[in-house]
């Protein structure tokens, strides 16, 4: 599935980085401590976060994680939209939780 | 109870310990059992449990030492947390979601998110904020009996 | 769902409160901020997070929780265990990281916290 398909399945809004919108999604992870993700997500993986500081720009691009999803209705700073449309790291939003956004995601196959 | 002569049913007062991450909480959970045995209403209860927890960790996580302490009567609950500590620079800023002085060490324990003060506010009908810097902090956290909040829960 | 049926479909160890596991979980919360945890005051919730320290039992008694299932094989100390056990709070480790763990259990109809405030605000 490509962040494109995931975007239409669930009804996210694109925030930041709509050039790569055809990626593949490999897996997910969730969570919002910064280290944690750092060591146990993985290239390829969507990350649910209620985070939203211009940080998880950083992250996602270091470990090249294919898309970045907002939950909970939570406005990403302008910064983090800025960086990661420089950077080619795209944000999406929802205004679902956490526990839901993954579900579904697990439901379309994501896993 | 000032400005209300109606009886006291409770009263409770817990000392605590700047610092003392183990026992940290203990007092809300006991100020939660009186409140339910006291036959508080059980959303009032949850939320008073919840603003008393957040105010012990404030307590624990900057001040040397202080109290939390409850008090009930057939027209209000209030909670009160007063410290010896480093009191609040600036009252408005701390009450900004997300606005944090806490150490690292603190935040990795899933704390100082900077949420604490906003979610007194929120579930709280009354805030009341004393603070010297350098000396302490008195919280007054005040919740109105049989209130509409609380039908639904 | 109740716990017994969690634990088998996370495949969990039960670290304290077996005699709880007959409980109904009604949501489900997963996180490892404490203030996230703090701001969903739903009773009947089950808390997934691999925050392992003994303030995720007394906040579990402040709000009612139904349980507490760490995620990413986490293990609690003695600390938490022991007053997990002295309140009767069931306590479950798994293996699974917190994302599969909330995918199978959405999967078999639980909701989220977010989706039953939704619901209670539109009852209420």
């Amino acid at each position: 599935m490509t962040v494109a398909e995931m975007v239409e399945q669930l009804g996210l809004q694109v925030r930041a980085g709509t050039g790569r919108l055809d990626r593949p999604v490999t897996g997910g992870h969730v969570g919002d401590l910064l280290s944690s993700v750092m060591a146990k997500s993985a290239q390829g993986q969507v990350w649910v976060t209620i985070q939203s500081h211009p940080n998880i720009v950083a992250v996602a691009a270091l470990l090249e994680l294919a898309v970045i999803i907002v939950v909970e209705g939570v406005e990403p700073e302008p910064a983090t939209l800025a960086r990661a449309q420089e950077q080619g790291v795209t944000v999406l939003t929802t205004t679902m939780g956490a526990f839901e956004t993954v579900g579904k995601l697990y439901q379309l196959g994501v896993h | 109870m000032s400005d209300d002569d109606a009886e006291l049913e409770l009263a409770l007062r817990f000392p605590i310990l700047g610092g003392a991450f183990l026992m940290a909480g203990r007092a809300s959970v006991l100020i939660k059992r009186a409140l339910e045995e006291a036959g508080v209403e059980a959303g009032l209860v949850r939320r008073a449990a919840l603003c008393a927890y957040e105010a012990e960790m404030n307590v624990v996580i900057y001040a040397r030492s202080g109290s939390l302490s409850v008090e009930v009567n057939r027209r209000q609950v209030r909670i009160v947390a007063q410290d010896r500590g480093p009191g609040i620079a600036d009252v408005d800023l701390a009450f900004t979601p997300g606005y944090s002085t806490a150490s690292a060490k603190v935040r990795e324990l899933g704390f100082g998110a900077g949420m604490g003060l906003p979610n007194i506010r929120t579930h709280a009908d009354q805030v009341a904020v004393e603070t010297v810097p350098g000396q302490g902090t008195r919280l007054v956290i005040s919740f109105e009996r049989t209130s509409k909040r609380d039908d639904s829960s | 769902m109740n716990l017994a049926d969690v634990q088998k479909l996370l495949a969990a160890r039960v670290l304290a409160g077996e005699e709880g596991l007959g409980r109904e979980a009604g949501t489900v919360c997963g996180s490892d901020l404490m203030s996230d945890v703090l701001a969903f005051t739903m009773p009947g919730t089950l808390l997934l997070t691999g925050l392992t320290h003994p303030q995720v039992v007394r906040t579990a008694q402040i709000l009612d929780l139904v349980a507490v299932v760490f995620v990413r094989g986490k293990q609690p100390g003695p600390e938490t265990v022991e007053m997990a056990a002295q309140q009767g709070l069931p306590l479950l480790s798994t293996e699974l990281p917190m994302y599969e763990a909330c995918g199978l259990l959405y999967s078999k109809g639980l909701p989220g916290c977010q989706q039953a405030r939704g619901q209670a605000a539109q009852v209420a």
